[in-house]
This record gives C-alpha cells, sequence and structure tokens, in this order.
C-alpha cells in the first residue's frame, strides 16, 4: 500500500444502533444507562448527541466504539455487527488520553504502526499529513507535557484520523477548552470534516456545540438514557458559533432539552 | 561553576577539619587515622590489585543478583497487577517479604548454599525482588486506564499493548521500584559480605571487615569511601537516564 491509498478517502460508513439497551449495577442499585436505543446515521453525516450528564450518551458511544458491548440490541458498522474496536471507527476522548511516554509524532505513529501495508517511512509522512492537517507540523518532535490543552486536542484529533477511519467517534472532546481555543476547533473540525469526509458521532452537552456542527441533533433525557427528539440543522457551512441563525436553533434545542428536566421525568414514571 | 566551587571548597575544609583534629585533638589514630593515611592505603591497595579485585568480585555480585531481581519482579509484578489470584498469592508474600530486611536471609542461604556464591546472590535477589513486584504492581494498577481504551480503538491488542503501552505507561513507578530494590540490595550485599566469609571471592564488604579484625581503620574507612563512589556511580549510571528521559517525556520529578 503507498501513501497515497494510505491517504485516500475511504467512503465513509452508516451507523445503525439496532434496540441498545445497557444497566451498569452499582453495590445498592441498577442503573439503566440506556433504554432501547434507535438511531440511524447516514454515510458522512455528522450526529451530536445532547443531553445532560448521566443520560447515557458517553455509554452509547463506547458501544458504538465497542469497547463496551449493550446488554440488548446491536450496532451495525455497514450492516455488520460490531463486537469490539476497529481501526474503521477510531474514538476521541474528552480527555486527550495522549501517551506521556512518546512525543508529538510517537503518538501519532501509534495506530499507523499497528496497520499493515505501510513501512515505516510511509508511516512518517502519513503522521506528517495529518500534524499538517491539524496546523501541528512544527510540533511533531515535542512532548506531550508542553503542550497546551488545545494543541493536545489537536494531536488527539491527529492520531484519531491517521489510520484514516471511516467514523469519528468525539465524546465532549472539546468540553476542558477555554471558548477560544474551542471556536477555533469549531472552524477546524469543520474544514477537516468536509475534506476527509467521516461519519462522525460527536456527543456534548453544549448545546451551541451541537447545533454549529451537526447536521443533527439528538437529544437524550436520563433515567433511563433515552432519545427524545432530533433537531436537523439546515444551517450553510461552514458555519460560525456566533451567527444569529445559530441561535434561533440554539434556543429551540435549549427549550426542547428543558422540557424534559428529571422533574418531567419523575412525573412520567409516576 | 560557582556551584561545584562551593561544593569543592566544602569537602576540602572538611578533609582539613579532619586532619587538623587527629595531628592536634590528640585522637588515637588507631581510631581515626588521619585522611593522609586513608590516601596511602588506598594508593597501595590500587597499587597491588586488592581494591580492584574486590570491587569487581562485589560488582558483579551486586549486577548479577540485580538483574536475576529485576528478570523475576517485573513480570511476577505484572501478573500481580493483571490476576486477581496472583494478586492474592505473589503480591501478599511480596507485601510481606519486602518488611523483612534481607539480611535476615544470610542465615538460611548459608544453610541452603554453603559459603559460595550462590548464597551472595539469593541475599540480593531477596533484597531486590520484592520492592520490585510491588513497584510494577502499583505502577500498573495507577495506570489511567483511558490509555488503555485508547489503544484498544487503535487496535492493540494482547502482547502488544503489554510491551507498548502498560510497561511504558508505569515506567515513573517501575523507575522507582527499581532504585528501590537497588537501594535495598546494595545494603544486603554489604551485610552480608560483612557478616560471612565467601570462599569463592573476598569483596568489599570482606575487606572491610578484614580491616577491623586487624584494627586497620584506615583500610575500613577507605573502603568506605569506595562504597559511597560505587553508590553514586550507580545513581548516576543506571537511574539518571531513566529519571532525565521522565523529567523530558512526562514533565515530572526533580532534575539533580
Amino acid at each position: 500500500m503507498s501513501v497515497e491509498h494510505a491517504l485516500t478517502n475511504l467512503p465513509p460508513e452508516r451507523i445503525e444502533v439496532n434496540g441498545v439497551s445497557k444497566s451498569f449495577s452499582t453495590k445498592h442499585r441498577v442503573v439503566a444507562a440506556l433504554d432501547s436505543i434507535n438511531l440511524k446515521v447516514s454515510e458522512g453525516e455528522f450526529v451530536c448527541l445532547v443531553g445532560q450528564s448521566g443520560c447515557g450518551k458517553s455509554t452509547l458511544l463506547n458501544i458504538i466504539a465497542g469497547l463496551e458491548s449493550p446488554d440488548s440490541g446491536r450496532v451495525l458498522a455497514n450492516g455488520e455487527v460490531v463486537t469490539g474496536p476497529g481501526r474503521d471507527r477510531m474514538v476521541m476522548f474528552q480527555e486527550h488520553a495522549l501517551f506521556p511516554w512518546l512525543d508529538v509524532m510517537g503518538n501519532v505513529l501509534f495506530g499507523l504502526k499497528l496497520k499493515p501495508g505501510l513501512n515505516d517511512k510511509e508511516r512518517v509522512e502519513v503522521a506528517e499529513y495529518y500534524l499538517q492537517l491539524v496546523g501541528l507540523e512544527k510540533v511533531r518532535h515535542s512532548n506531550v507535557h508542553e503542550l497546551s490543552g488545545g494543541m493536545k486536542q489537536r494531536v488527539a484529533l491527529a492520531r484519531a484520523l491517521a489510520p484514516n477511519p471511516r467514523v469519528l467517534i468525539m465524546d465532549e472532546p472539546f468540553g476542558a477548552l477555554d471558548a477560544l481555543t474551542r471556536e477555533q476547533l469549531y472552524g477546524d473540525i469543520q474544514k477537516i470534516w468536509q475534506a476527509r469526509r467521516k461519519t462522525i458521532i460527536f456527543v456534548t452537552h453544549n448545546v451551541r456545540e451541537a447545533a454549529c456542527l451537526g447536521d443533527r441533533v439528538i437529544l437524550f433525557s436520563p433515567n433511563p438514557g433515552r432519545i427524545r427528539r432530533e433537531f436537523v440543522v439546515t444551517l450553510p457551512r461552514p458555519r460560525d458559533i456566533n451567527s444569529v441563525e445559530l441561535a434561533h436553533y440554539s434556543t429551540e434545542i435549549t427549550a426542547a432539552l428543558k422540557g424534559f428536566t428529571p422533574a418531567e421525568g419523575k412525573e412520567a414514571a409516576e | 561553576m560557582r556551584r561545584a566551587l562551593t561544593s569543592l571548597v566544602f569537602f576540602a575544609a572538611l578533609v582539613a577539619a579532619w586532619q587538623l583534629v587527629v595531628e592536634k585533638g590528640g585522637i588515637s589514630q588507631v581510631m581515626l587515622p588521619p585522611p593522609s593515611n586513608v590516601a596511602d592505603y588506598l594508593w597501595q591497595a590500587t597499587a597491588d590489585g586488592t581494591l580492584e579485585s574486590a570491587t569487581l568480585v562485589t560488582i558483579k555480585r551486586l549486577l548479577i543478583g540485580y538483574g536475576v531481581g529485576l528478570l523475576l519482579g517485573i513480570p511476577l509484578g505484572l501478573f500481580t497487577a493483571k490476576f486477581k489470584t496472583c494478586q492474592d498469592t505473589v503480591g501478599v508474600l511480596a507485601l510481606g517479604m519486602q518488611a523483612l530486611p534481607s539480611v535476615c536471609w544470610v542465615p538460611l542461604a548459608l544453610g541452603w548454599f554453603g559459603q559460595t556464591e550462590a548464597a551472595m546472590l539469593f541475599v540480593v535477589v531477596m533484597g531486590t525482588v520484592w520492592s520490585v513486584i510491588i513497584a510494577t504492581s502499583d505502577g500498573v494498577r495507577s495506570m489511567p486506564p483511558i490509555y488503555l481504551r485508547a489503544a484498544k480503538t487503535m487496535g492493540s491488542t494482547g502482547l502488544h499493548s503489554w510491551v507498548r503501552v502498560i510497561l511504558p505507561a508505569s515506567l515513573p513507578y517501575l523507575v522507582g521500584g527499581m532504585k528501590q530494590g537497588w537501594a535495598f540490595a546494595w545494603r544486603s550485599l554489604m551485610a552480608a559480605e560483612i557478616f560471612v566469609t565467601i570462599l569463592t571471592g573476598f569483596g568489599l564488604g570482606q575487606l572491610l571487615q578484614y580491616g577491623r579484625d586487624l584494627h586497620a581503620m584506615d583500610q575500613v574507612i577507605a573502603v568506605m569511601l569506595i562504597l559511597i563512589v560505587i553508590g553514586l556511580l550507580a545513581d548516576k549510571l543506571l537511574f539518571a537516564p531513566w529519571e532525565r528521559f521522565l523529567h523530558r517525556r512526562w514533565g515530572t520529578g526533580i532534575l539533580k
């Protein structure tokens, strides 16, 4: 396999979540994290999952990634049942999860080294391409602890993109960053999504962020985690997080989200 | 440069004070020989090869024993961290054995192996292995689980994840444990060498004990100086590179 081949855009993948339920038992009680979730994400779609913490959206991501298995139901990636993690579905975590014993280059190369069909020189070339894509080609030999929070997440993004996955799973990747850095990354991620054609499933509790990035915004309610509503965002791209049109969407979504706060959830249970 | 000079002046003053106290202070030169006598002994013993051969014998015992301790301790530590059964057996054993000063193994070692090299090695291994097991196991268990999850999504499983993720992730603990193991091994070997005469080799500890038997305190002090130098060199050669790496990569620790 050549570098060109390693860098070609693979067709993005379709993800189907069929009736997935999952509960966790703690010492005192059983918590239903997800209750019969059905979700279809089409090829190349950018879908944001929104809900307050504890609504099971991260659990759902882990199940889609193959890091956890559902109690019932299943996840299909391009029609095939997901049974474990795979290079086609890469994950970006809230904490950058970069390896401190490797430098920036070593981190981006980690997944590439596990990918067959490339020699070492080609792997370095591919890694350099992605470091350039996230604007960090100058810090390739820096150590992780020397980078700012935003740079760390960019390296994490390059590391996730490097094995050329067809789906990118992002779990509140910008949650710990300051507002200015976040705004920059909103622009970058939209650009990269358009350039590299990935299916992206993106979890956040920031409604504005979801409206800015997603083709669709899916709302979750907690106890047990359920999908309550979805919004289609039709604004042209690239979208500006501060635009008035976006504000309309986010007001509407926030109102809907407030509509099923825990208080209402209780009523429904009674 | 200025700081090196400060240190130099300090030690020169210390040696001068020592010489002065012995010469003018009316202290018996048998009990505290002046530094010049110690230097004389060092010169002679180096010239006739006594020091060199004793140092080689000791360092060889130490390196072999320490190496065996690491080879046993690191895998056992990994197993202890990974498997509950190992944790409840080897892990508990290691905790107990670590509390035992390893020189206490000397009587048993002599009984089992006689006055041989094997007895010395046994004592050194006992000094090393338990603290290495505990440090390795602690290191692995304190690793943030997210590293392994991230590695898994990139296709790392089985042996690859052990060698490329778990082991390097626990490196800060491992280096700490290896240092502690080294300190224990070094101390237990000296105790054992002073304690018993081994027929197969004459180490520094025995040289020191000989000095005591002959009331040659210049020899005793000279050997003590050599022991300090070996300890410092080991720290510089064996551990300083690792600590520099940890400091550079992780951004942790104090650089000496």
